[in-house]
């Protein structure tokens, strides 16, 4: 069954379209359909923004974008609101997402190079291998991971979330590496070698700057991915001061029954503001990773 | 190398000379190498599917059998814990919940995003932009900051009901915090998010040559026709793998169930979704045989449906010839 799943058709979303099907109905239409969606599916966060600049009672009561009383006071309250300042909770975000992309860069390269370049034994079953881990919900193993890490004392240290990056268990960014690494051409590999280089060599060498986008698309979704978890990293921290972003922000709605709206939607902006701007930077990397892999 | 005058050691001779003495000379240390490399470079990978991916699912296996919660050692129940599984109504619950959100969010985005790129791709100016817009919200889905958006707009007192009350609802129900309704949310939030898929239908899209659509033209076929028999036939192994993938996707909701309901699965268990069960089961109450047969239970659902997935594809995705 896991062989079948590579009849997924990776395509290329970079092509640039020859003027194509000429004759057309007004665009202005379609131009409107899509404007008015988009505005639609931006309004919500476009809200959220505005509202983070409002008296908290002003929240429930005005659905507009334009605040008629602005506060700045929500962005100093939220920052302070928590035990600890959103500082110490976004350092701790950065810590496993640092961690995390530095190990699937390596990991899930050295693989990919295994996979795209060497022979070896079972290859095609073992890759299979790593076609059904990219389908398997973190749920099933979860609980068994957790007793390994507890047996190992690493609950409430960032290791749970960072080694398992370290081991490749990221199948999503092998599979893209290896399908980029298979459109290098092997006469680069073969004049590296005649002039002495061994495997690591190449790879090293080779391989890996000839892949920059590949580890780019790798690193963004690193990011973010890493940024907004919040299964694993709810279970595996549950001292507040090892908290992460996501998992502070969870409290500021659970300990109160009566939520800040303001301050709570103030330091939502900026738990979304990194990802908004590496999403404004890596744009061509997401869409062709999306493209080549059906990465959400 | 610097000895290579030396003495020949046998070990060279494989590979230097190879066949020099015609005998078989024992294998060296190159062709040790050489065999060698390829686990070398799968080292983290093989260590992570021991301990990170394979492994435990082997290990849950066993404890799915077993009485755990995490102090002394796991004691065999045999059965048991499936047992109890299929007498609980929780579980029915979690089920249920899991799968009405699954069968009516999948289609519908995936719906979405097929109209959206089918609208994008006729070369309008502004694509890439229209096209981050319409993405932007697959990146962000699924984290807390949107979840907890959402229980505000959705709330009693929240941004819907202000519209709704304005134009004229009198009493408007309080959407998450109604049993009817908070898993219709989850819904819409699932929807929004149709961003992902979208993207991979207009790559898709573009393969489709456009001599196609003329010929199509020529013979007489109107817009609709051309969509039921040039475009849908030729996207459908598209169309397949999105499915599978947002399928396999909706399954594992989590976060938004546990930040919208402060992670009861209320109201009234109606967003108990089936991994928000787990947790509670698991990390609750701290109950590791019964979670391990929830997930394995899980595993088997995940795996089946994508067997059917897979199975059913071949009555009607088009792979060309």
């Amino acid at each position: 069954m896991a062989t079948d799943l590579t009849v997924a058709p990776p395509v290329a979303a970079t092509e640039k379209l020859p003027d194509r099907k000429k004759k057309q109905r007004p665009r202005w239409l379609a131009h409107i359909v899509l404007i008015l969606g988009a505005l639609l599916m931006l309004y919500p966060l476009l809200w959220m923004l505005s509202s983070s600049f409002k008296f908290t009672e002003d929240i429930f009561s005005q659905t507009g974008l334009i605040p008629e009383r602005v506060t700045g006071q929500n962005y100093p309250d939220g920052w302070t609101a928590l035990p600890r300042d959103f500082g110490h909770y976004i350092w701790n975000s950065l810590v496993i997402v640092v961690g995390s992309i530095i190990g699937n860069l390596l990991a899930c390269s050295l693989a990919a190079y295994a996979f795209a370049r060497l022979d070896f034994k079972f290859k095609k079953f073992w890759f299979a291998v790593m076609l059904g881990t990219m389908m398997l919900p973190i749920h099933v193993v979860i609980v068994p991971q957790y007793i390994l890490f507890s047996e190992l004392e690493w609950i409430n240290t960032y290791w749970p979330l960072i080694v398992p990056k370290l081991l490749a268990t990221d199948g999503f960014f092998i599979f893209l590496m290896v399908q980029f690494i298979r459109g290098i051409p092997t006469e680069l590999d073969e004049a590296a070698r005649i002039d002495g280089c061994g495997h690591f060599a190449i790879f090293w060498r080779i391989v890996i700057p000839l892949s920059v986008p590949a580890l780019a698309t790798t690193a963004i979704f690193t990011f973010i991915w890493t940024w907004n978890d919040f299964f694993s990293q709810l279970i595996f921290l549950t001292d507040p001061e090892m908290y992460t972003v996501p998992v502070a922000l969870r409290t500021f709605v659970d300990a109160t029954s009566q939520t800040p709206w303001g301050p709570v939607f103030a330091m939502s902006i900026v738990a979304l503001a990194p990802v908004f701007g590496f999403f404004l930077a890596g744009q061509r990397y997401l869409v062709r990773g999306i493209a080549t892999t059906g990465l959400k | 190398m610097s000895s290579t005058l030396d003495v020949p050691s046998r070990e060279r001779s494989h590979d230097e000379a190879p066949g020099a003495t015609g005998r078989a000379a024992p294998r060296g240390r190159k062709w040790w190498t050489a065999r060698l490399t390829p686990y070398l470079f799968l080292a983290p990978w093989f260590a992570g599917l021991l301990f990170i991916t394979a492994g435990p699912i082997a290990a849950s296996a066993y404890l799915s059998f077993t009485d755990y919660s995490l102090i002394g050692a796991p004691e065999w129940i045999g059965l048991a814990n499936f047992e109890r599984m299929f007498d609980d109504p929780r579980f029915y619950q979690s089920l249920k919940v899991t799968f009405i959100y699954v069968a009516v969010s999948v289609p519908i985005q995936l719906a979405f995003a097929l109209f959206l790129a089918m609208i994008l791709d006729r070369g309008l100016r502004g694509l890439a932009l229209y096209r981050s817009i319409y993405y932007l919200p697959s990146l962000i889905g699924g984290s807390v900051a949107i979840a907890i958006l959402w229980r505000q707009i959705f709330g009693s007192d929240g941004l819907l009901n202000q519209v709704l009350r304005f134009v004229g609802f009198e009493n408007p129900p309080g959407w998450v915090s109604d049993p009817d309704y908070a898993l219709g949310t989850l819904i819409i939030l699932n929807v929004w998010t149709f961003g992902a898929p979208m993207v991979i239908f207009l790559a898709g899209l573009r393969q489709i040559p456009t001599m196609y659509y003329e010929a199509a033209s020529l013979d007489g076929a109107g817009k609709v026709r051309q969509f039921l028999q040039v475009t849908l036939p030729l996207l459908s192994p598209i169309i397949f793998f999105n499915l599978v993938l947002q399928t396999i996707n909706a399954f594992q909701t989590f976060t938004q169930a546990f930040i919208v309901s402060g992670g009861t699965g209320g109201p009234a268990d109606s967003t108990l979704f089936y991994t928000l069960y787990l947790y509670q089961r698991g990390f609750g109450n701290f109950d590791m045989g019964y979670a391990s047969a929830l997930a394995w239970f899980l595993l088997l659902i995940v795996g089946g449906l994508t067997a059917i997935n897979f199975f059913a594809s071949k009555y009607w995705v088009f792979y060309g010839d």
